[in-house]
């Protein structure tokens, strides 16, 4: 027989798993991908900028236009942001209780990291390949 | 019919944070929001700072310049260790998430390993910065 709390589900709903913000475990998982991600690129940019410290803007051009360096500058600026949107959205979630200004809140934040994270990509890309 | 007799004690509270003695493992829990909350300014200041490396040398010398005053130091300096606590202590929730260590022994040894790797991870990280100044 099945239990109580399964039969109040439908077997499609039960299959998708999507619970009932339906969202599902989405916005959990992607916090933690982002942060398996940011242990390395986090550790290899402060120990970048630790040794860049009062560098000239041609010694920080050369670093930011090697491939490598600016491959793992845009990965880091993706999921650092990501990750940043996603804490902030949990933060408004926890301490926003009108219903309206909380939506208006994620919703801003969310344009926000996104075009923040754009136009730092276009920076590493003027740099890396318009030379 | 059974009635339930009166406690002698009354029912404990929610922990109200006011009256509630403060604890390790909520001041470290509290701690991993507030250096996520810094780790976004400290973001805003790194973007800028790339931004303005795009923008050209005159630009980039504005940025570097407000980065390398006392004011830009001490940012860099709690920004540093916010990215190392926030680190340490999100390899913590990831083993969490796997079921080690979630017993109340293994979250306060967990906790101390953790609070001495981000100490030491920022002294190395500021001696290499200071090294090559």
């Amino acid at each position: 027989m099945a239990t109580s709390s399964s039969r109040l589900l439908t077997p499609l709903a039960r299959a998708r798993g999507l619970g009932s913000s339906k969202h599902g475990t989405d916005h959990w998982w992607m916090q933690r991908m982002t942060s398996i991600a940011l242990v390395p690129l986090g550790l290899w940019f402060v120990f970048s900028l630790a040794a860049l410290v009062g560098a000239d803007h041609a010694t920080v051009s050369v670093w930011l236009g090697s491939p490598w360096t600016a491959t793992l500058m845009i990965l880091f600026i993706v999921a650092g942001l990501h990750h940043a949107s996603a804490g902030v959205e949990v933060i408004m979630e926890d301490y926003i209780q009108t219903k309206s200004a909380k939506v208006t809140a994620i919703i801003v934040q969310k344009f926000f990291f996104t075009v923040l994270a754009v136009i730092s990509i276009v920076s590493v890309l003027k740099i890396a390949v318009g030379g | 019919m059974t009635s339930v007799a009166p406690s002698a004690r009354p029912r404990p509270m929610s922990p109200h944070l006011s009256v509630y003695r403060m604890q390790f493992t909520m001041v470290m829990s509290g701690f991993h929001r507030i250096t996520g909350v810094g780790l976004v300014i400290g973001t805003l200041m790194f973007a800028w700072w790339i931004i303005a490396a795009g923008a050209g040398p005159e630009y980039f010398d504005v940025a570097q310049g407000f980065i390398g005053s006392w004011f830009g130091i001490l940012l860099l300096l709690g920004w540093s260790f916010a990215l190392f606590y926030h680190l340490c202590n999100g390899v913590r929730h990831m083993l969490w998430d796997i079921g080690i260590g979630l017993e109340i022994d293994g979250i306060k040894t967990g906790g101390v390993i953790m609070l001495a790797t981000a100490s030491a991870l920022t002294l190395v990280s500021w001696i290499i910065a200071i090294a090559s100044w």
